[in-house]
């Protein structure tokens, strides 16, 4: 079984979140993830991420970790602050649920990781600190890259696969246009 | 995209950011809440259009100027909103009170 693992320390500034998720996203991709399944775990990254800033350390610098491990097809992160700590991890998890609400919190973020992801564990002690733990599996099969002979007798290669319809028929294939003209 | 902010009569769009997360959620609102409270603004339009990534800051960001606007009796709209965005308005159930656009919409349908 493939495995591969990486670590993440940075300052709980706003200014980081961005380059937090991509960093995860830029992890992922030798799961040769479809871009939505890319799109769901920034998201869900990026709201661990968020959480940690404001409510975990509320403002102050500090350092957030996040820990990212593959394990076969299987996305793991882990979202790790030692600020705050939440009292009632249930309670929290709540969907609208916010402590924040004057700050324009909505209150979905720990709905959004469910949502994103495939499972969601929080662990968390007043004081202590917060670790949220989330898994993905990416489905994608590995793929041959399509090889075609263009009439020049060049040879265009294309990672782009049939694109599937609905029902999980092969359609035709998309070319990337840019490479074509 | 040059300007965040541009007004046309009472019609207020906000284009959107590339990445609508907490930072730049933060950016926006305080400029567009003095412009709602100072212009007479009875349409807000967020644009999504050079948007590809938006988490729950921006929907929270979204509601709140959505309440400001309800109260002053205005309404709220998202324009070029496309595929995985409208998945994430639509989790977030926001479309139940803001109306979304694939593209523009009609002049009527504003204030």
């Amino acid at each position: 079984m493939q495995q591969n693992e990486m670590k993440l320390e940075f300052d709980s500034r706003s200014c980081n979140e961005g380059f937090a998720r991509v960093t995860v996203a830029a992890f992922m991709t030798q799961l040769n993830p479809t871009l939505e399944e890319v799109a769901d775990v920034k998201t869900a990254v990026s709201e661990a991420v968020t959480n940690a800033i404001i409510h975990g350390y509320e403002g102050r610098v500090e350092k957030v970790t996040i820990l990212g491990r593959i394990e076969g097809q299987e996305l793991y992160v882990e979202v790790r602050d030692e600020g705050k700590g939440i009292a009632d991890v249930a309670l929290a998890m709540e969907p609208l649920y916010t402590t924040k609400e004057e700050c324009d919190r909505a209150g979905m973020g720990f709905s959004f990781m469910q949502a994103f992801m495939d499972s969601l564990e929080v662990e968390s002690e007043p004081g202590r600190g917060t670790c949220v733990k989330m898994r993905k599996r990416i489905s994608r099969e590995e793929r041959e890259p399509v090889v075609t002979k263009r009439t020049d007798g060049t040879v265009a290669k294309d990672t782009q696969e049939a694109s599937q319809t609905a029902d999980g028929q092969p359609g035709k294939l998309i070319w990337n246009k840019q490479e074509r003209s | 995209m040059n300007q965040v902010f541009t007004i046309a009569g009472t019609v207020m769009t906000i284009h959107l950011p590339a990445e609508l997360d907490h930072h730049s959620a933060e950016q926006i609102r305080a400029e567009a809440d003095r412009l709602i409270r100072t212009r007479n603004i009875r349409s807000l339009m967020f644009d999504f259009g050079g948007t590809s990534f938006m988490d729950s800051s921006g929907i929270g960001m979204i509601i709140g100027r959505y309440k400001m606007m309800r109260f002053m009796g205005g309404n709220v709209l998202a324009i070029r909103v496309g595929e995985q965005m409208r998945k994430i308005l639509t989790m977030s159930g926001i479309y139940k009170v803001i109306d979304i656009y694939e593209g523009l919409p009609q002049q009527s349908e504003l204030y």
